[in-house]
């Protein structure tokens, strides 16, 4: 166990390492973006003065690295600071330029717990499901239903993911109207009816993944057809799915976890054409409307929760393969 | 006595591309119960195939074209895949060559133990494992109770063999196939497995298929031998008919393999400097010590045989003097200057004169290059040879090796038969002019007879170019037939050196005795008459007796 451990500590130091290295190339990035926050907001017609006013209240009249250092030493401390627009519109109001209400963190949280939710519900429909197809796939190899799978969800992957949603929403909502079409989540909403609306985008998703998720079973579980164990457990009269799913499955983990794990990634990270389709109120919609109008700050955030995430489930990932395997779970 | 099993005019083929080659040309087998029948060929000759086809079993890629196979009265071509799964692991059991590899490393070994039990609702759970530690004991495993929960790869070679007999074994079969169950082991394991096999097969008058290349191996445990060549049958005889009248000019050339021996060279001058010098070195991996003070000499001109089973460190010294694992102790020297030694250190002649050939040829050789390219490569790279001279000594080199050049220079290693790879890879090492080979365990991945033709070419080089080999092998009929001088190995030290001929004539010490004493001959009663010998009546006390 104390190899676990190790590396678990290790990963760990070097996950924190990864995001500061992601801090600085994401705000090196977007200040190389042309124009800035205050011409975004302002637009054509903005006067110098009107620019110059909003750069000197949010302290972009400063060196970047000044800005930068001001931000980690935020951040170290758990304060992301405050987001820009949000303190804009307040100070439009002309309430007081308190924005304490406008921080990075109430602003991304609710957005966050909505793209988790997305996330979990996909993962628990795709996973199982893609692991499921790979091991009939496996078992009926170069059968009719095989072939039929891997044309199923290799088409499903290579079409463009809002076509995709656009077919489902004509099957699911206009046809039959049994999903809602629109997935406008509020707080306070019932577990139920969040569940209802997060169905048609969760199972747009689950058509993305599955293919990858699958063929990689699949091919695991093939690759160890031919070995002398496989072919012992079936010299002993075991049935051809206990052979899969007993004697090659367990040797054939690593590799499909580690597949798990980086579509697990996707799901959290790059799902902003399926959250403009439906409309659906999850993170990454977030972050490019905070790229559009350079909302540093959240930018920042966003991407620190990327990079956490991939970090996170890709440490997993590890820790899981390693479990999976038997030499090192049990050292002689 | 009833017959059991009755294999008439089969004729089994495998797919290569897009056509299907004969594997087996119509062979009749039949087996009584309770009799053990020994197959035995060089590879190729379809034994495996053969063996499996007795349990109604072809691999992918194999089909069984004609003939029939019944099982007690049932014909397992024709029976349905659900009616031979009820066969299989119940009646029928298979013990495969490689335990380590045949075993799932995902399971504990009990738990393969009780599955065919469980699943043919033969025994229940419990009882199958209260049975497994039973048959443990019966096949005398280091502690019964305990073993079966370890993982595979937490047990040895040879306890895993006993392991997979044992559960063979787990529903009382009337039948058990042999696929090679010792050839990847140790002379000294190998005994232990043999009779613990022998054993437990009279005990339960289990019929059995004893497949193996070795006929002092089959010799002891058959009842009967079938010989097959290239999926033909040559003879079949009872053992001691056969062993004292072969009738067949094949059967006779198996029998004669192990005849080949060199003559002895005269003496080495004592003040004579050797070419290489191995002086007290120590090494290891990591925190873990292979190697313990080892020395020796090897003279010019003459072979060194380096002997000891799996683990002794045979192999770390062969990395130590070419400088692939620097020992942490000791000198090498090389014609009496020490070398540097790590390889990267070493000057580029340095690295030509000591050249090694290895075990596997079908590893060693690159898959994508042409013969032409193999050896090219060291001829331009240490002589320094090109265009046309280049392909003029690549030829020479192709000649030496009995390979005609033409036929040769332009094909793949996947082209070329097992014995042909290992002739490759010795030309690859004679391209750089060495004067030192490192052999490692050259001859045994390779038949007999084709073992023999490589000692053979080896013994002829050596002679004209006057070189000098380590020879490193586990097989003592290797040693008996090349070795000039020999050193036994074990745990990382050498226990006995000397010239061949004091090595093989007593007295020993106990190790070398051990070791000489389990390489198996063709007598049938050898083994019997061995177990007798070392004071125990069954296998087990063997395994206890042995190295204390």
């Amino acid at each position: 166990m104390s190899i676990v451990l190790k590396i678990i500590v290790q990963r760990l130091g070097l996950g924190v390492v990864t995001l500061f290295v992601v801090s600085i190339l994401i705000f090196t990035a977007v200040n190389m973006l042309p124009g800035d926050f205050a011409q975004a907001i302002l637009g054509q017609g903005a006067t110098p003065e009107a620019v110059a006013s909003i750069r000197r209240d949010l302290g972009l009249d400063q060196p970047p690295v000044l800005r930068y250092f001001h931000w980690l030493a935020g951040a170290i401390q758990g304060d992301l600071g405050n987001s820009f627009a949000q303190a804009n519109f307040a100070s439009f109001v002309g309430s007081d330029s308190g924005g304490n209400k406008a921080s990075v963190a109430a602003q991304i949280a609710p957005r966050f717990w909505n793209t988790m939710f997305l996330a979990g519900v996909t993962a628990l429909i795709a996973v199982p499901f893609s692991v499921l197809l790979g091991i009939l796939a496996a078992l009926y190899r170069s059968s009719v239903f095989d072939k039929f799978t891997n044309i199923f969800t290799l088409s499903s992957i290579s079409s463009p993911e809002f076509f995709l949603a656009y077919i489902l929403i004509l099957f699911l909502a206009v046809l039959n109207p049994w999903l809602p079409s629109l997935s406008n989540i509020y707080q306070g909403m019932g577990f139920g009816e969040r569940l209802e609306k997060t169905l048609l985008p969760a199972l747009t998703l689950t058509l993305v993944v599955t293919a990858h998720m699958m063929r990689m079973t699949r091919a695991a579980i093939i690759n160890l057809l031919a070995s002398p164990y496989i072919e012992m457990a079936r010299l002993k009269g075991t049935s051809p799915m206990r052979v899969i799913v007993r004697h090659a499955l367990p040797n054939a983990l690593a590799p499909i976890i580690n597949v798990i794990a980086l579509n697990l990634a996707y799901l959290i990270t790059g799902v902003v054409v399926v959250e403009v389709v439906f409309v659906y109120p999850g993170i990454g919609q977030l972050f490019v409307d905070s790229v559009k109008i350079r909302d540093i700050p959240v930018v920042q955030a966003c991407c620190l929760i990327f990079a956490a995430a991939y970090i996170l489930l890709n440490l997993t990932a590890d820790i899981m393969s390693i479990l999976s395997n038997p030499r090192l779970r049990h050292p002689k | 006595m009833s017959r059991l099993l009755t294999m008439k005019n089969v004729w089994i083929e495998g797919r290569s591309d897009e056509t299907w080659t004969p594997i087996i040309n119509g062979i009749d087998l039949h087996l009584d119960k309770g009799e053990v029948l020994g197959l035995i060929g060089e590879s190729g000759a379809g034994k495996s195939t053969m063996g499996l086809a007795a349990m109604g079993f072809c691999r992918d890629g194999v089909r069984i074209s004609k003939g029939s196979v019944y099982f007690d009265g049932i014909d397992l071509l024709k029976a349905s895949a659900a009616k031979k799964r009820s066969l299989l692991g119940k009646r029928i059991a298979y013990v495969a060559q490689s335990a380590a590899a045949s075993f799932n490393p995902a399971h504990r070994i009990i738990d393969q133990h009780t599955e065919g039990p469980v699943q043919h609702s033969v025994m229940s759970r419990a009882q199958s494992e209260q049975d497994a530690i039973e048959l443990y004991a019966k096949l005398r495993l280091p502690d019964p109770e305990q073993i079966g929960f370890r993982y595979p790869h937490q047990v040895s070679g040879g306890q895993l063999q006993r392991a997979m007999t044992a559960m063979a074994m787990s529903c009382r079969p009337d039948l058990i196939i042999f696929d090679e169950p010792t050839t990847a082991l140790d002379v000294t394991t190998q005994i232990e497995v043999l009779a613990s096999i022998r054993d437990i097969v009279d005990q339960f008058g289990t019929s059995a298929i004893y497949i193996t290349h070795d006929l002092a191996v089959v010799a002891q445990m058959a009842d009967r031998i079938k010989v097959l060549l290239k999926g033909d049958e040559v003879e079949t005889n009872d053992t001691r008919a056969m062993l004292s009248h072969p009738k067949e000019e094949y059967t006779r050339s198996l029998w004669a393999v192990r005849h080949f021996k060199r003559p002895a060279k005269p003496a080495v001058h004592t003040s004579a400097t050797p070419v290489v010098s191995v002086q007290a070195i120590s090494a290891g991996y990591a925190k873990v010590d292979v190697l313990h003070e080892v020395s020796f000499d090897i003279h010019e001109g003459r072979t060194v045989a380096v002997v000891g089973e799996s683990g002794s460190g045979k192999s770390t010294v062969a990395r130590c003097i070419t400088g692939l694992l620097p020992p942490r102790e000791g000198v090498i020297e090389f014609d009496g200057i020490a070398l540097p030694l790590d390889y990267r250190k070493r000057t580029k002649d340095q690295l030509r004169q000591a050249q090694m050939i290895y075990q596997m040829a079908d590893t060693a050789l690159n898959p994508q290059k042409t013969i032409g390219e193999i050896i090219g490569r060291p001829v331009e790279f240490y002589m320094g040879l090109k265009g046309r001279d280049k392909r003029r000594r690549v030829e020479e080199l192709l000649d030496e090796i009995e390979l005609p050049a033409d036929q040769y220079f332009d094909r793949l290693p996947s082209e070329l038969s097992g014995g042909q790879k290992q002739r490759i890879g010795i030309a690859r090492a004679l391209a750089a002019e060495p004067r030192f080979i490192i052999c490692d365990e050259v001859t045994s991945a390779l038949d007999q007879l084709v073992a023999e033709g490589i000692l053979k070419l080896l013994a002829r080089l050596q002679d004209e170019l006057h070189l000098s080999y380590m020879f490193i092998t586990h097989d003592l009929a290797t040693v008996r037939s090349i070795a000039d001088e020999v050193v036994v190995m074990k745990d990382g030290k050498v226990v006995e050196q000397g010239s061949k001929t004091e090595m093989f004539s007593p007295p020993h010490h106990p190790y070398t005795d051990l070791l000489l004493s389990s390489v198996p001959e063709m007598d049938p009663d050898w083994l019997s008459n061995l177990l007798a010998e070392r004071g125990v009546e069954n296998i087990g006390d063997a395994a206890v007796k042995k190295m204390k």
